[in-house]
């Protein structure tokens, strides 16, 4: 039976205080706090964190393969899930694709991985659901959504941390929140229509359905993992369940970090498992024209390790957005001054012989002499040795700031400074140059800890560029 | 391995005013230095029978010798185009040493001009190096600050002392500036203004960075044994010496920011070939590349001019000012003479050689008795450095 080998998540830096987006409209806060991922991020960058959080501990080599399923991906013709499972150092034979399109296509990608696993196409799958929706300004969904991504590698294993015992689902046709291939913002039909005719009856048929099939009342339920695009809507659809709110319902996260769109399902089955004990009964609801309801079987824990953080670590692990308007130039709804113009313009083919350096993170290492050099280098720097090295990762080491300036020139005008940085990596003190981000510039000190993190270096060429940069271990 | 001290002599030399030059393209610009290295030297254009070009950021997919032959309409001759990141003006001058010294050449020019000032933006611009994404938002100020923050942090100097020990150099290369009429700014300052100046890539503030500058000089070169033929008082070439660190400083395993090889070797390679054993005591002039008031604090260390970690001794002490035992940057350096990036290492050996001949632009600041002077410039990432050596007689 397929199950949860092991899960991750990832949550930005960066919180804003709904007051303070409500303060700039003169509109009624919703309370808390959304993540806001920084202008570097975008949905491929977040799924890459949240797959590093998924495998750590976990030999690369042994994933078959990578859903990646967004609402948002950066691409309309390109498969974000290949360039997610490069950055993620996956082999190059593996299966990977794409879900889109819908609220659901996190759970979509999930059901998909479960089918692949139990007809042993593959041993395990990757699955990593990731979102970052746009809202327009001054609406209620501005201040409701969230940023974040997560990832569930499901495979057959003798120690699983969840099995998953039964699925139903239910498909629903209808226009409730939706986005034209023209839109940049989340479009929706009245608020009453789309709660009760869409969210509720649909979800319900779903859980319902399962609960019958599998000859369940809602009491045995330990745990309902319930996708809402609101708190108001979760307790009401639980309470059509038959659910206990206060104790069967798992938290939605709203007030932390907002509704992350085809993720928040498995961003919250990620916070359950972290809670649950072995033998615990899940259920898990997504909703997006129509629902799917799985029923999971607690087999072990989602083992803590000191390299793992989970919902948990990056809930804990965060800085407040100083404005809103930050929050705008981020998501590019507001265009600030234009920095400095960029002499180097990138090119497809270049960046492609440069991947494993450039999106893997590969260093080399020379066979003759031992040096560690980044990027990869054919000729040693240390005993000239040519084509004589293997190809090593350090995307998944840490290293400490070796110098470092704060560069006033090379910035956005909206993130003016460039922490500039020189990090010796802890794998054999290799040499790193990169930016640093999700910081505030004026904690940066040598020997700081860092961690590296993918990200969007700046668009030219018509081309998005994604490079690794640092940060403060989070 | 031959030596070149005192095979090459230089008999003309010519430098534009330094600046903003809004009224002066490339091409103004290098006739603007080559006619005065022409009248310097008493030739005519016509007597050129080679010429090497240095300029760096010109545009488009190549310009070899183009600026330089349309400008100048040098006749039939061979023109070559060098460019080698800031050490650029010295491989002009490397170049066309070597030309004379193979004897293949009687007379050959020297160019080095750029124009920096058409950009639209004050800076060289952001991203640099070889890779489109991995050196995506690096820029001058950025890479050389790193250095200062590894300095500060080794010799345990608080961003406070630190940012002191350099500032100092901005203001010994303001009052010089201040002697320089060619130069991009006169202005002295002081050090609570270096101090308190903008920061543009910390620890480096706005009076730590060297001007973004249009300008171009240009030096005639003949065979030693034919200098006095054009004038009594040429001026020798000692050694040229210079070093490329094999990989970017920013990703060289083990690399401590501190023992630059290229400044070392480069360095190293014209005392010799000059015959210099104690620099700091030998020299009597040296016109060093401040792009930025740190490099020029570890060039002193680098070259031999301190000890390690003693360049602060020096400057408290004056050692490196107009009146001190080794003036370095006496025209105001790049700091305020200004860094039009190709023209530079010519620049700087204009002043070697006025100084050598006693004809610096302003007396207030010709040195007494110059014997031995050197010019220099380290350019890059940072990675590539330069070295001339010149002196009064030859022997």
């Amino acid at each position: 039976m397929a199950g949860i080998i092991s899960c991750g998540a990832y949550i930005p830096l960066w919180r804003l205080a709904r007051d303070a987006m409500a303060a700039a409209w003169g509109r009624q806060s919703l309370g808390g706090e959304r993540s806001v991922a920084n202008n570097d991020e975008d949905t491929v960058t977040m799924a890459v964190e949240a797959a590093f959080d998924c495998l750590a501990g976990v030999n690369h080599d042994t994933v078959d393969g990578l859903y990646f399923a967004s609402t948002a991906s950066p691409f309309r013709e390109k498969q974000c899930a290949a360039l997610v499972a490069t950055a993620a150092d996956l082999r190059a034979e593996i299966i990977t694709a794409d879900y889109s399109n819908s609220l659901r296509s996190g759970t979509n990608a999930l059901s998909a991985a479960l089918d692949a696993v139990n007809s042993s196409s593959v041993h395990s799958m990757l699955v990593v659901a990731s979102d970052c929706r746009l809202a327009y300004p001054r609406s209620d969904y501005e201040q409701s959504f969230g940023d974040a991504a997560v990832a569930f590698l499901i495979g057959n294993s003798s120690s699983p941390v969840a099995t998953f015992e039964a699925r139903y689902s239910i498909s629903n046709e209808m226009y409730d929140v939706w986005r034209l291939d023209k839109d940049v913002y989340v479009q929706s039909w009245e608020d009453r229509f789309i709660v009760e005719k869409g969210y509720i009856e649909n979800v319900h048929k779903a859980v319902s359905g399962l609960l019958k099939k599998e000859k369940l009342s809602p009491e045995s339920i330990s745990k309902a993992i319930l996708y809402a695009p609101n708190i108001r809507a979760q307790q009401q659809l639980a309470k059509a369940l038959g659910l206990d709110v206060q104790k069967q319902v798992q938290d939605l996260l709203f007030d932390r970090v907002g509704v992350c769109g085809c993720a928040h399902a498995l961003l919250m089955l990620a916070a359950a498992l972290e809670e649950a004990k072995a033998g615990d009964t899940l259920l898990l609801a997504s909703y997006g024209d129509g629902s799917d309801a799985f029923l999971l079987k607690v087999t072990g824990e989602a083992k803590s390790k000191d390299n793992k953080r989970g919902v948990k670590g990056y809930l804990a692990s965060k800085k407040p957005l100083p404005s809103y308007e930050k929050y705008l130039s981020y998501r590019g709804l507001l265009e600030p001054q234009p920095g400095e113009p960029f002499r180097l313009f990138p090119s497809a083919s270049a960046s492609w012989r440069e991947r494993s350096s450039s999106i893997r993170l590969h260093g080399s290492k020379c066979k003759s002499c031992g040096l560690v050099t980044f990027p990869i280098q054919r000729v040693c720097y240390g005993c000239q040795a040519k084509d004589n090295y293997a190809e090593i990762r350090l995307s998944d080491r840490r290293g400490t700031v070796y110098t470092f300036s704060l560069d006033n020139l090379a910035g956005r005008s909206d993130d003016p400074v460039i922490p500039q940085i020189v990090i010796e990596s802890e794998l054999d003190n290799a040499r790193i140059y990169c930016m640093m981000t999700d910081c505030d510039p004026r904690e940066i000190e040598i020997s700081m800890p860092v961690e590296m993190t993918f990200r969007r270096i700046y668009e030219g060429t018509g081309m998005y560029n994604y490079f690794w940069k640092c940060r403060p271990v989070r | 391995m031959e030596n070149i001290k005192d095979k090459v002599a230089i008999i003309g030399m010519g430098c534009a005013r330094f600046g903003e030059r809004w009224d002066a393209g490339l091409d103004d610009l290098a006739i603007e230095a080559a006619y005065e290295a022409y009248e310097d030297a008493g030739i005519d254009p016509k007597d050129i029978q080679a010429c090497w070009f240095g300029t760096v950021t010109a545009p488009a997919i190549g310009i070899g010798g183009t600026h330089a032959t349309n400008s100048l309409k040098l006749d039939r001759i061979p023109v070559t185009r060098v460019e080698n990141w800031c050490a650029t003006g010295h491989e002009a001058l490397r170049n066309a040493c070597f030309g004379v010294a193979s004897g293949m050449y009687d007379v050959v020019l020297a160019l080095g001009v750029e124009k920096l000032k058409d950009t639209g933006f004050p800076g060289l611009g952001t991203g640099r190096g070889m890779g489109p994404v991995l050196e995506a938002r690096r820029t001058s100020p950025g890479s050389f600050a790193l250095i200062a923050t590894r300095y500060f942090h080794t010799y345990g100097l608080s961003q406070e002392e630190g940012k002191t020990i350099i500032g100092k150099i901005a203001v010994k290369n303001h009052y010089n500036g201040s002697l320089s009429p060619k130069a991009h700014f006169h202005n002295k300052i002081t050090l609570e203004q270096v101090i308190k100046a903008p920061i543009i890539a910390w620890p480096l503030g706005l009076f730590d960075c060297c001007g973004n500058s249009d300008g171009s000089a240009a030096a005639i070169l003949v065979p030693a044994k034919q200098a006095k033929k054009f004038r009594q008082d040429p001026v020798y070439i000692k050694g040229i010496g210079m070093s490329f660190d094999s990989l970017l400083p920013h990703t060289r395993p083990k690399f401590d920011w501190l023992t630059w090889n290229s400044l070392v070797d480069s360095s190293q390679q014209a005392y010799q070939q000059a015959g210099i054993r104690s620099p700091r005591e030998q020299i009597d002039i040296a016109v060093v590349h401040d792009c930025f008031t740190i490099t020029e604090l570890i060039i002193y260390e680098n070259f031999g001019f301190s000890a390690r970690g003693g360049a602060k001794g020096d400057i408290d002490a004056g050692f490196f000012e107009l009146g001190g035992g080794l003036p370095v940057n006496t025209d105001g350096g790049l700091k305020c003479f200004g860094h039009p990036i190709g023209a530079s290492g010519l620049r700087m050996t204009y002043e070697v050689y006025k100084q050598i001949q006693g004809k610096a632009q302003s007396p207030e600041r010709q040195l007494k008795d110059v014997k031995l002077g050197l010019s220099h410039t380290f350019g890059g990432p940072p990675q590539v450095s330069a070295v001339a050596i010149l002196g009064r007689e030859p022997g």
